[in-house]
């Protein structure tokens, strides 16, 4: 079984980190995956970055064009991450933009993944008809889960359509916003997380954008399997080094 | 072979809506509702008054006789340049406006390379009564002063983008981002033929006034409505779309662009897409993009801010791959020249962007007897600065 599955059937609200590879340093991809997994994250997004992550904060943005300024490539991350699967045992998934994908070639980039032992993929513009229509038999060749957004605008119908597609979880974007802007949760998130709450999913939801401490952790997994920080942890690492993931961690949980 | 967009917004292989999910409503509003938007009687006509009274529409189709005398061809230029706000932009602004309004949007977001599509849209925006929110790269607000002051004095906020190389590229992704920061109240007027499926058709169509102006004032001039080229400058692509729209099922009619080679095509400083790109996705479509062979977008250089785009728009890209479209590029000394050949010939002082389109006499040679329209893009008022320096006037 795939362990992005096996890991939403533990019986446990998931806490997920999104960082970019190649960030701070070049090499400190697979140390940052290792401390993670060490003071008990159970899910990672690792981002691959890309020079134009429109749906990126600046906080993101930044850490992308640094780590592109620290010579990450898409053959590096895989280079970095072969090994990876001795060391680590948690759900990893890679998050960035299609273009890249599209130049490595997609059925190559699949494979390259499945080799490695990673779990799923997020490439937030490929979009579910574009998927359907000519890479989903990839992907399920390479048994990689892909990962589908929903917004508070994302419909019932279209909720109902990726629910469909997908067979991992559902990545719920809290706010109406790109990534890092918004911290905290108001009245809005709340009616939209009851909504989703009440529509019985078949796929279990994961919280992202806005999360950023132990309360906002709390409050989006009132209702959700899990949540995922991906600025709030980035800042965290510019302003303290990668030494400190644990203090990072402690905050959360 | 078809040149028109797909119904999912394709042109070949090229086109497409590659957004993440943030943007499918909107986009998806506007996609169901664009085409019947259009042809609806009132929005026709609303458009056409307008086109006509306020842009001072049709724009005049003039015989340039002493630059056809100099390169022995015969020589029209599509006088885009006297529209209002001094290009062809606001074709689409016009456009674009009224298709908010009927979506009930409250606020315009736009970006702007030149400055020419942020003027157009701070335009119509004040003549609508809508707050408007244009993007400038950095390096673009320096580069054209002129046309940041006009868009502050028309009421528009100009916020600079300070990512990236701080050009049109960047403009453009962070408009983006604030179009997923305000999905509900705001619409996005993308100045060019490029962005997710619809715009790059609903663009075109805008802008295919120019061709279709062209048809008739041809026929009146020439006793036919088909040229044997129609010559445009393309960055993004918006006046050449516009300018080849009813022209490109007609095989007899040469479709010529000329994009921005920097100071060389293999100088490293180049804006030539088609010379340099390869497939990939930009701003929500698949199209022909100067990257790296990691797939990072590169920063494009053109003296013209308006050139300055790293991509070219999909229907641009399915022209240059199937043959379809003649595709040249001019240096900034060419262009430079064929600004100031222009102005001392026809007493017309060109947009940089355009002076690009006029260098295809440096690359091409017509017969006597051909009728070669050029698309007279916009005037050059706004660049003076650099005629200046570049010339030392």
């Amino acid at each position: 079984m795939n362990r992005i599955n096996q890991k939403m059937q533990e019986d446990k609200k998931l806490l997920s980190i999104y960082f970019t590879a190649g960030y701070p340093s070049l090499n400190d991809t697979v140390k940052v995956i290792q401390d993670l997994e060490a003071n008990g994250i159970d899910m990672i997004e690792i981002g691959l970055p890309f020079s134009d992550p429109l749906a990126d904060g600046p906080t993101i943005q930044n850490s992308s064009t640094a780590a592109l300024k620290n010579g990450m490539t898409t053959n590096i991350l895989f280079e970095q991450l072969k090994d990876i699967r001795k060391s680590v045992s948690i759900p990893l998934i890679l998050m960035g933009y299609f273009n890249p994908m599209l130049q490595y070639g997609v059925e190559a980039f699949c494979k390259k993944c499945a080799e490695i032992g990673i779990d799923g993929l997020i490439m937030p513009d490929l979009p579910l008809d574009v998927y359907q229509d000519e890479y989903e038999a990839i992907f399920k060749k390479y048994d990689l889960k892909n990962i589908f957004l929903i917004t508070p605008q994302t419909s019932d119908a279209r909720i109902l359509q990726i629910d469909a597609a997908s067979d991992a979880f559902i990545y719920m974007v809290s706010t109406a916003s790109v990534t890092g802007s918004k911290s905290g949760f108001g009245e809005e998130q709340t009616t939209y997380f009851n909504r989703i709450a009440a529509m019985n999913l078949k796929n279990p939801q994961i919280v992202g954008f806005g999360i950023n401490n132990s309360s906002t952790f709390k409050q989006a997994t009132t209702h959700a399997k899990g949540a995922i920080i991906g600025s709030a942890f980035i800042k965290h690492l510019t302003e303290h080094g990668v030494a400190t993931i644990p203090e990072f961690v402690k905050e959360i949980r | 072979m078809n040149y028109n967009a797909t119904e999912k917004g394709y042109y070949g292989e090229f086109g497409g809506a590659y957004i993440p999910e943030m943007l499918y409503p909107n986009v998806e509003e506007l996609r169901q509702n664009y085409l019947k938007v259009m042809v609806e009687p009132d929005f026709k006509k609303e458009f056409d008054q307008l086109l006509k009274d306020y842009v001072g529409r049709p724009s005049p189709l003039y015989f340039a006789k002493r630059l056809s005398e100099k390169y022995n061809t015969k020589v029209y230029l599509k006088r885009e340049d006297l529209n209002h706000t001094g290009a062809h932009k606001v074709n689409n602004t016009i456009g674009q406006i009224l298709m908010a309004k009927r979506l009930k949007k409250t606020r315009i977001i736009a970006e702007t390379g030149a400055g020419q599509h942020g003027v157009a849209t701070a335009t119509v925006c004040a003549l609508m009564g809508m707050k408007c929110v244009v993007y400038m790269g950095e390096i673009d607000i320096a580069r054209q002063a002129p046309n940041v002051a006009r868009m502050k004095m028309l009421g528009a906020e100009v916020r600079p983008a300070l990512s990236g190389s701080r050009t049109l590229k960047d403009a453009t992704n962070e408009a983006i981002r604030d179009w997923i920061n305000n999905p509900v109240d705001t619409h996005y007027i993308i100045g060019s033929a490029i962005g997710p499926h619809p715009y790059p058709d609903m663009v075109t169509r805008f802008q295919s006034i120019i061709s279709e102006e062209i048809k008739w004032q041809l026929k009146e001039k020439e006793g036919r409505e088909n040229p044997d080229y129609v010559v445009a400058c393309i960055g993004g692509g918006s006046n050449a779309a516009g300018t080849y729209y009813h022209f490109l099922h007609e095989p007899e009619v040469g479709i010529i662009a000329v994009e921005a080679a920097g100071k060389g095509v293999n100088s490293g400083e180049s804006a030539a897409t088609s010379a340099l790109g390869k497939e990939g996705v930009i701003h929500g479509c698949k199209t022909l993009l100067m990257q790296t062979n990691d797939g990072q977008i590169t920063e494009p250089y053109s003296i013209s801010a308006g050139l300055d785009y790293p991509g070219v728009g999909p229907l641009h890209a399915h022209l240059y791959t199937s043959g379809r479209g003649e595709f040249y590029s001019a240096t900034d000394d060419e262009a430079m020249n064929s600004g100031l050949e222009l102005t001392q010939l026809e007493g017309i002082i060109p947009a940089i962007e355009t002076s690009h389109a006029l260098a295809i006499f440096k690359h091409k040679t017509f017969k006597p007897d051909d009728v070669v329209v050029i698309s007279l893009s916009g005037r050059g008022d706004k660049d003076l600065d650099n005629y200046i320096k570049y010339f030392n006037l």
